[in-house]
């Protein structure tokens, strides 16, 4: 049995990661801290999951959001996607093995993959609502959220959702306020069978190295760890029984990277962009030094009377 | 469970069939995980749908449902036909060699005896040849024609694997493929774990389920050893501790039964439970019922309960049916031979078969008490909810009585679970409103009760009066003084029966255990299996220590198991005659050349000598049994019945309907489809899913998100012949009831192909009522048959058959 994370300390500690321990702030710059944490990864097997949705049950609970009683479409999702009350679901996908013609039952815990390189982050106009700090979370600062969705675009995983309630984008957060008190994501601590478990990177790799040679013992000889390389990995990986075919796990992308209109945005468009800003900025300057500055003039001012006066009639 | 959830970490194979443990008890399941995962063990799901379990599992074989003992005499023949027993198990430690007498048969379907009026047998051939000596005769060659073994091997032989798939509709390579997994583990050094629960239980031939599995594993030596057993998921997190105290209208606790009415005194009571040993040197440990009878009588009346009036057996209910069962209970409010009903912590409107005979027997009550932390759909059955609870109140004239409970999170006490440890729990919360735990409001009742006996006497008030109630509160009793009273405790000083001048027990202190126990009103004990769980030691049940020497799994001091805190039942059996382990990387207890000794509480006299006596204690002949005597309603051996609503004929009894020996009302029949019924073409079962835990949780908000609507489950192949589309309404409807629903059309259910015929099988899930923060739904109940067990009455809720159809959903 993987060793359950211990209970946290009651001794007072210094926060184990804050402003200064961030590496990236959207768009605005940071200055990284010299030393990186550990990185930390949050492992789902998805060969040991039973899909009892223990995790997006200590999900809502630790959260304290509100879902709301949906209705049965024909499937065993509930909700049916994920939404700001609900930052993690079961997808579950009947797959019918052609090798062995026999019938297999995928259930995939969906979630935020806290990449390495994340796309939300990178396509995040709004300074300091998408931080990701020194272990690797990527989280959500919702006061700096201005709710425009571009985190959704720049998602290769489609997981951010806009709360129609607060305008804000809302996602897993790899339970950065349980790990801040040493605690390991409620969704870990609440699955019976350690299909998820929590630890740095590095031990959750070679903890998958193991359930890999198991599951290849059973005949998966395609068994593997996702870690998309394409994101420059990911802080959330999974056991696949069938890592070369990881969209059969409903729609788990093959080889997810930060789309390329958000990378030329935040790329070339970015400086070309500032460019043609400078020389708007120039030309109003020079617009300025030799037509002087605008006057409102008689006419301007009756408009606008006329304007406010029906406004207020109507 | 013969073993311990913990234990399921050392099989080598695991076999979830009538269960799953996935599904249902998810968190028992991690051990499963375990033994995959640390092991390499491999996961067997028999089932008619692809269920979560089998979502893990390594092998998935589909099985009609109802066909289970079919299935497990296929595979018993497959071991016997290729050798894969467990041969010096099977000649030590079961009563293979037994001699059955000459009158005993099975032919047609039936065993000796029958009669058809009674649906009851004269079994008094199912039974040993007992010698001159008065000890069972035997042949350990095996090969007397009248040998249990013999007598087995010929019973199932016609459960060949062609037969297997024309019954069950297995695929015969998916059977044989099962059949050669499980027969790996005969021998001494692989075991199987069986894990099943209502699947099995719930059907006219329950107990014959389990039975079968219960052989297959005694033939491959996986009784009594690491990893392996007969391992029992109780439904409920206590409903091993009801069994245990015998909540059972014909049982007392421990598992002694309630007199007969037949039985006019205590001596005629005492005369049946004897218990001569049937072999030489062996414990047949029921000999000591009357030192736990006596106690528990000590238990209930104290100084009343007195050698001189019998120690107040004449106070006992005496039964003058063989038990009065949910169904009995319903039938007899039906015929209004019952008129007030208290519900504690049940729901029988959602429970109990044919909900529309349901609601009419609660109609007709003069009063009905549902004690329940929730509101529940029993205490509103008079409360007219639209289509799910279609009826007129002002037609209803039954008094209710809701009376709010706690919760277990709101009180303390132990709970019993299905590994049979007693673990106690403390409150984690303040209840709210006006609940009141469970033993005040009992309390309360008996002290207004017997104020009235003793006030108006009443037709017989000494039981009521008389009873004992020492409790510093006895409004209130807590759960520890209850506690002790169900540990037991010395009324006078106890001496060693071997020494006069020992005293084992001083008057006044807690015994240490049921040994001590007397038959001379020097000692009481409320339920002789759990002493020793809160004795001089202190609170047994609270412990919480995680050592494991060995990591064996037996966490010896974490909580109490019982009986003496033994974590695996006839854990004698998991050594040879010589005492050495069948497995030595598995070892338990061995013995030493003077002792027996190791990881587990041996369940035979430390000092018992290996070659003399058998493991199998609680039986008189000290060995298991392949062939159960007259024990059983329905026959020694199990054997194929269909269910009483079949999609297909007995193939191998074509004239026999259902398991003969189940008890039917008259009119019940009349309610059951035909066999191979046109007019309800649709094989249906019911089933837990895991996101709700039966109609609880549909209160509980996060779990009404997770699971929020009732459906039902079709094939694809159906789906498409009924033009039926996922998402979309279905109505599905019995001879009983009729009920509205989602369709979720899924891969995982697939048409099965029994003796040429297409069956289909409908799923339908258990969790909705009118109740509660989920969507208003039904439940399967208003389908199923009012019919159940041949042996203990549990309704037939797992195959019943049905029709189905799309229709338009609900105006909004």
């Amino acid at each position: 049995m993987f060793p359950p994370v211990p209970n946290p300390t009651t001794r007072s500690e210094s926060p184990k990661f804050g402003e200064q321990d961030l590496i990236r702030r959207s768009a605005s710059t940071v200055t990284p801290p010299a030393q990186r944490q550990t990185e930390v990864a949050k492992l789902i097997d998805v060969s040991k999951c039973i899909g009892c949705k223990a995790c997006q049950s200590a999900c809502i609970e630790w959260n304290d959001t509100h879902p709301e009683v949906g209705i049965n479409t024909g499937v065993y999702e509930n909700p049916h996607d994920l939404t700001p009350d609900m930052f993690t679901l079961m997808r579950f996908s009947e797959w019918e093995n052609p090798e062995t013609n026999n019938l297999e039952w995928l259930i995939r815990k969906d979630g935020c993959m806290h990449c390495e390189d994340p796309g939300c982050l990178k396509a995040c106009p709004a300074p300091g609502a998408i931080v990701q700090y020194s272990n690797g979370i990527v989280d959500f600062v919702h006061e700096n959220c201005i709710g425009c969705g571009y985190c959704i675009k720049g998602c290769p995983f489609n997981i951010p959702r806009i709360s129609q309630v607060d305008h804000t984008a809302y996602k897993c957060t790899l339970c950065s306020d349980r790990l801040a008190v040493g605690q390991g994501p409620a969704c870990a601590k609440a699955c019976p069978t350690q299909a998820i478990v929590f630890g740095t990177k590095e031990e959750m790799k070679q903890h998958a190295e193991g359930r890999i040679t198991d599951l290849k013992s059973r005949g998966f000889s395609n068994a593997g760890l996702y870690d998309p390389p394409g994101v420059g990995g990911t802080h959330v990986m999974y056991v696949l029984h069938h890592a070369d075919k990881p969209e059969i796990y409903a729609g788990l992308p093959n080889n997810p990277r930060i789309s390329p209109i958000v990378e030329a945005w935040k790329g070339v468009t970015k400086y070309a962009g500032l460019a043609v800003i400078g020389v708007a900025a120039a030309t109003g300057f020079m617009h300025y030094m030799v037509a002087g500055p605008n006057r409102v003039s008689q006419e301007d001012e009756e408009a606008a009377e006329k304007l406010t006066g029906e406004d207020r009639r109507s | 469970m013969t073993n311990s959830w913990t234990d399921i970490k050392n099989t080598d194979l695991v076999v979830i069939m009538g269960g799953n443990a996935a599904e249902a008890h998810p968190c028992g399941f991690k051990w499963v995980t375990e033994a995959k995962a640390n092991r390499g063990a491999r996961l067997i799901v028999v089932d008619p749908r692809f269920t979560r379990s089998a979502s893990v599992a390594d092998l998935y074989a589909p099985i009609r449902q109802g066909t289970d003992i079919a299935f497990l005499l296929g595979v018993m023949n497959y071991c016997i036909q290729n050798d894969k027993v467990h041969w010096d198990y099977v000649k030590a430690f079961t009563n293979a060699s037994y001699i059955i007498k000459d009158g005993f048969e099975y032919k047609d379907g039936l065993f000796t005896g029958y009669n058809e009026t009674k649906r009851d047998y004269d079994k008094s051939s199912w039974d040993y040849v007992i010698g001159d000596d008065g000890y069972a005769q035997v042949d350990d060659t095996l090969t007397h024609p009248r040998s249990v073994w013999n007598l087995l091997k010929a019973h199932v032989s016609v459960y060949t694997p062609e037969m297997v798939e024309r019954i069950c509709g297995t695929p015969k390579e998916k059977f044989l493929k099962v059949a050669e997994m499980i027969s790996e583990c005969a021998s001494p050094t692989k075991t199987m774990t069986s894990m099943y629960a209502l699947g099995w239980t719930q059907h006219s031939k329950g107990s014959q389920n389990i039975r079968s599995m219960a052989m297959l594993q005694l033939i491959l030596g996986n009784i009594g050893v690491r990893g392996g057993g007969m391992n029992a998921l109780r439904g409920h997190s206590n409903i091993q501790g009801l069994t245990d105290v015998g909540l059972m209208s014909n049982l007392i606790p421990g598992y002694m039964t309630l007199p007969t009415e037949k039985e006019v005194d205590f001596e005629s009571y005492m005369s049946t439970r004897a218990f001569k040993p049937l072999r030489p040197n062996q414990m047949s440990y029921w000999q000591n019922y009357r030192k736990f009878f006596v106690s528990f009588l000590k238990a209930m009346w104290g100084p009343a309960a007195a050698p001189e009036n019998h120690f107040a057996y004449d106070w006992l209910p005496k039964l003058d049916v063989p038990g009065y069962d949910i169904l009995r209970a319903f039938e007899l409010m039906n015929q209004g031979k019952m008129a007030g009903y208290i519900c504690q912590g049940f729901n029988p409107l959602l429970a109990a078969p044919n909900r529309k005979k349901v609601t009419e027997s609660l109609s007709k009550l003069k009063f009905l008490v549902t004690m329940d932390p929730l509101d529940t759909e029993t205490a509103r059955f008079w409360e007219n909810h639209g289509e799910f609870n279609d009826v007129d109140s002002s037609q209803i004239q039954t008094e209710v009585i809701q009376l709010p409970s706690t919760c277990f999170a709101e009180d303390e006490g132990s709970l019993t679970n299905s590994g049979r440890w007693l673990q106690w729990h403390w409150p984690g919360g303040t209840p709210p409103g006006e609940a009141m735990t469970d033993n005040w409001i009992m309390a309360q009742i008996h002290i207004r009760l017997k104020e009235l006996y003793r006030k108006e006497g009443g037709a017989f008030p000494d039981p009521i009066v008389n009873l004992n109630w020492d409790y510093a509160d006895p409004g209130e009793p807590t759960a520890e003084e209850l506690a002790k009273e169900i540990n037991g405790k010395a009324y006078a000083n106890v001496y060693d029966p071997t020494d006069a001048t020992k005293v084992v027990v001083e008057a006044g202190k807690r015994v240490p255990s049921f040994a001590a126990l007397r038959d001379d009103g020097s000692t009481s004990c409320g339920c002789w299996i759990y002493s020793g769980c809160f004795n001089e030691n202190g609170n047994n049940m609270a412990r919480r220590d995680t050592s494991d020497p060995g990591e064996t799994g037996a966490y010896s001091k974490w909580a109490f198991s019982w009986p003496v805190n033994r974590r695996i039942l006839y854990n004698r059996a998991s050594a040879d005659l010589n005492g050495k382990a069948w497995d030595p990387s598995r070892k338990l207890i061995e013995w030493d050349g003077q002792k027996w000794s190791g990881y587990d509480v041996p369940d035979i006299a430390p000092t018992a000598k290996p070659s003399d006596v058998g493991p199998f204690i609680m039986n008189p002949e000290g060995v298991s049994r392949l062939f159960v005597r007259g024990m059983m309603r329905d026959g020694p051996f199990p054997a194929h019945y269909e269910p009483f609503e079949s999609p297909v004929a007995n193939l191998v009894a074509p004239n026999v309907r259902g398991n003969p020996a189940a008890r039917v009302f008259k009119g019940d029949f009349e309610q059951f489809a035909k066999p191979a019924s046109e007019e309800f073409p649709y094989a249906a079962t019911s089933y837990r899913l895991t996101e709700h835990f039966h109609y609880w949780t549909k209160h509980v908000w996060v779990n009404a998100v997770l699971q929020p609507e009732f459906f039902v489950e079709i094939s694809e192949e159906l789906a498409k012949e009924k033009g039926i589309v996922g998402g979309g309404w279905v109505r599905v409807w019995s001879k009983r009831g009729s009920i509205r629903a989602k369709a979720v059309v899924t891969k995982r259910i697939k048409p099965l192909i029994c003796d040429g015929k297409a069956v289909h099988v409908v799923g339908i899930p258990l969790h909705w009522g009118f109740t509660g923060g989920a969507k208003k739904g039904f439940g399967p109940n208003s389908l199923t048959p009012f019919v159940g067990d041949a042996n203990i009455e549990t309704p037939e809720y797992k195959a019943f058959l049905v029709n189905i159809e799309p229709i338009a959903g609900p105006v909004a």
